[in-house]
């Protein structure tokens, strides 16, 4: 078994997209940990349901600082519910596919997009 | 600036010389050793010059020196045939072979097989600069122990173990002593008489030879049954035609490696020191193995919460060739046995690049990766929200 990574996968993590933090962010998922590998942070900007503005942090391999950038590119403008519905499959697919072995630990992005909807909607309720 | 090559631990170019000497021996003097006539005589002679010049680098005599397939083979045949001599230490206890707990695969997996077919193995733990500690040795030894085999320098770290102390320990207790060299020949200077070594592994293509052929150097008077049976060539301890060119290469890098060793061994060293010094200087990171007993090559550190795997495509983008753990382990996830040992956690051992440098490489080369590095670490930083 060989580390093939797409070119897709590899101009993203040459040149990841929409890294960094959002300062006025009202929703924010952090998922992975540190021991077992990758950690991705999903800062979003949410308005009237609409993500309109998305940034995330990656600690890990190429495909997990990968799946990080892409999943902000398919995120941004989506409404929240659409967002809720999109699936590892659907990200990996976007990178034009993912080496099996890292679907597990590397494919973060839609986890962490989940969680900080979830951060979002949970805050309303506050 | 060209592509920069610091893997030479997976392999090395082949030496043009070295080359140059095997061609004539794919087409001009092809015969095959073992026959009377002319053809075969140019082949056999060939071959005995080439064993001569390995016998010379290790203190050996001609007649000592095995040619194999390569280091994992010189090594199985190392384990095994010893091993399938004493046949009949099976059904006793204790310790029948004591290895290291950060050998090459080529030995672990060789001696799990062995404990599958009924030996016991002790795999000794080292401390956490990668050493076998001399007292653990000596106790792990029984009445039942007919084989050490530790490593001359380990390939991920570069550790350089306390092969003297071992060889004396052996000797002290009438052991065989079996050491994979692959890492270490050319590297630093190995006298198999002064060390008490009885069997030796070596491979060509780490030497920049030929790969697809090694050595096994098996001290006269020890018994090695065959693993690979046939026309009965090597002493009838490994069979198989002959591979003249190879065995023409292995020899040729063998005589250079020598000569070169009071050229080499300075000017590999003194950058591997500038690049080590400089790579210090980023904020949290570390040498892994040991500060003065290793490999003049070897280059191995951690970065607090970087990604080795994401470290080594950044820097492949950038026309420089590293390693993580080595280069069996980066198919697997994360799982360098060796790290583990020395008692990094998991995400020190992920977080890990080694360098291997080589007899090609310059202060330019050097001066370029030291300022690459860093950018590099600061741009993982800055995406990493750890």
């Amino acid at each position: 078994m060989k580390i093939e990574y797409t070119k897709i996968v590899k101009d993203h993590f040459y040149n990841p997209r929409n890294v960094g933090e959002i300062k006025d962010a009202n929703g924010i998922g952090t998922v992975g940990s540190k021991t077992c590998g990758d950690v991705m942070t999903i800062y979003l900007r949410i308005e009237k349901k609409i993500i309109k503005d998305i940034s995330f942090k990656t600690y890990g391999c190429a495909a997990a600082i990968a799946s990080g950038s892409i999943a902000t590119e398919i995120a941004k403008g989506m409404k929240i519910q659409d967002a809720m519905g999109l699936t590892r499959e659907d990200i990996a697919k976007k990178l034009g596919g993912l080496p099996e072995f890292k679907m597990h630990c590397s494919n973060l992005a839609a986890d962490a997009i989940h969680k900080a909807i979830k951060d979002y909607t949970k805050k309303l309720k506050e | 600036m060209e592509k920069i090559y610091f893997d030479n631990g997976a392999t090395t170019c082949i030496d043009n010389e070295v080359l140059e000497e095997m061609m004539p021996y794919y087409n001009k003097y092809y015969g095959n050793p073992s026959s009377l006539h002319s053809f075969g005589v140019d082949a056999a002679n060939a071959i005995d010059i080439s064993r001569m010049k390995i016998a010379k680098i290790l203190n050996a005599k001609q007649d000592e020196i095995i040619f194999t397939s390569g280091g994992t083979e010189s090594d199985n045949l190392a384990l095994k045939g010893i091993s399938y001599s004493f046949k009949e230490k099976i059904n006793t206890k204790d310790n029948h072979i004591i290895t290291s707990s950060i050998e090459h695969p080529a030995i672990i997996e060789t001696c799990k097989y062995l404990q599958n077919q009924g030996y016991n193995v002790k795999y000794l733990p080292v401390d956490k600069y990668g050493l076998v500690k001399i007292d653990d040795l000596e106790n792990a030894i029984t009445k039942n122990t007919f084989l050490i085999s530790i490593m001359y320098a380990n390939n991920e770290i570069g550790t350089i173990e306390p092969i003297k102390d071992i060889g004396k320990i052996a000797k002290k207790y009438g052991i065989i002593f079996h050491t994979d060299a692959v890492q270490a020949v050319c590297k630093t200077p190995i006298d198999i008489k002064k060390l008490n070594i009885d069997l030796l592994s070596i491979s060509s293509h780490k030497i920049y030879g030929p790969k697809g052929i090694g050595v096994l150097f098996v001290k006269n008077g020890i018994e090695v049954i065959p693993i690979i049976h046939g026309g009965g060539h090597e002493k009838n301890i490994r069979s198989g035609t002959l591979n003249t060119p190879g065995i023409v290469g292995i020899g040729k890098a063998c005589e250079l490696g020598q000569n070169r060793m009071n050229i080499d061994i300075p000017h590999i060293k003194k950058l591997r020191d500038k690049l080590i010094n400089n790579l210090l200087k980023i904020s949290d990171t570390y040498l892994n193995g040991h500060p003065t007993k290793r490999l003049v090559n070897n280059i191995n550190f951690h970065v607090k919460n970087i990604d080795g795997e994401s470290l080594l495509m950044m820097l492949d983008e950038k026309g420089i060739a590293t390693s993580t753990g080595s280069a069996c382990s980066s198919k697997k996830l994360y799982s360098s046995h060796v790290l583990k040992e020395l008692g990094l956690n998991q995400n020190q051992l992920q977080s890990s690049l080694r360098l291997t440098l080589g007899r090609e490489n310059s202060e330019e080369e050097i001066l370029y990766a030291s300022e690459l590095i860093p950018k590099v670490v600061k741009k993982l930083r800055q995406i990493s929200p750890i």
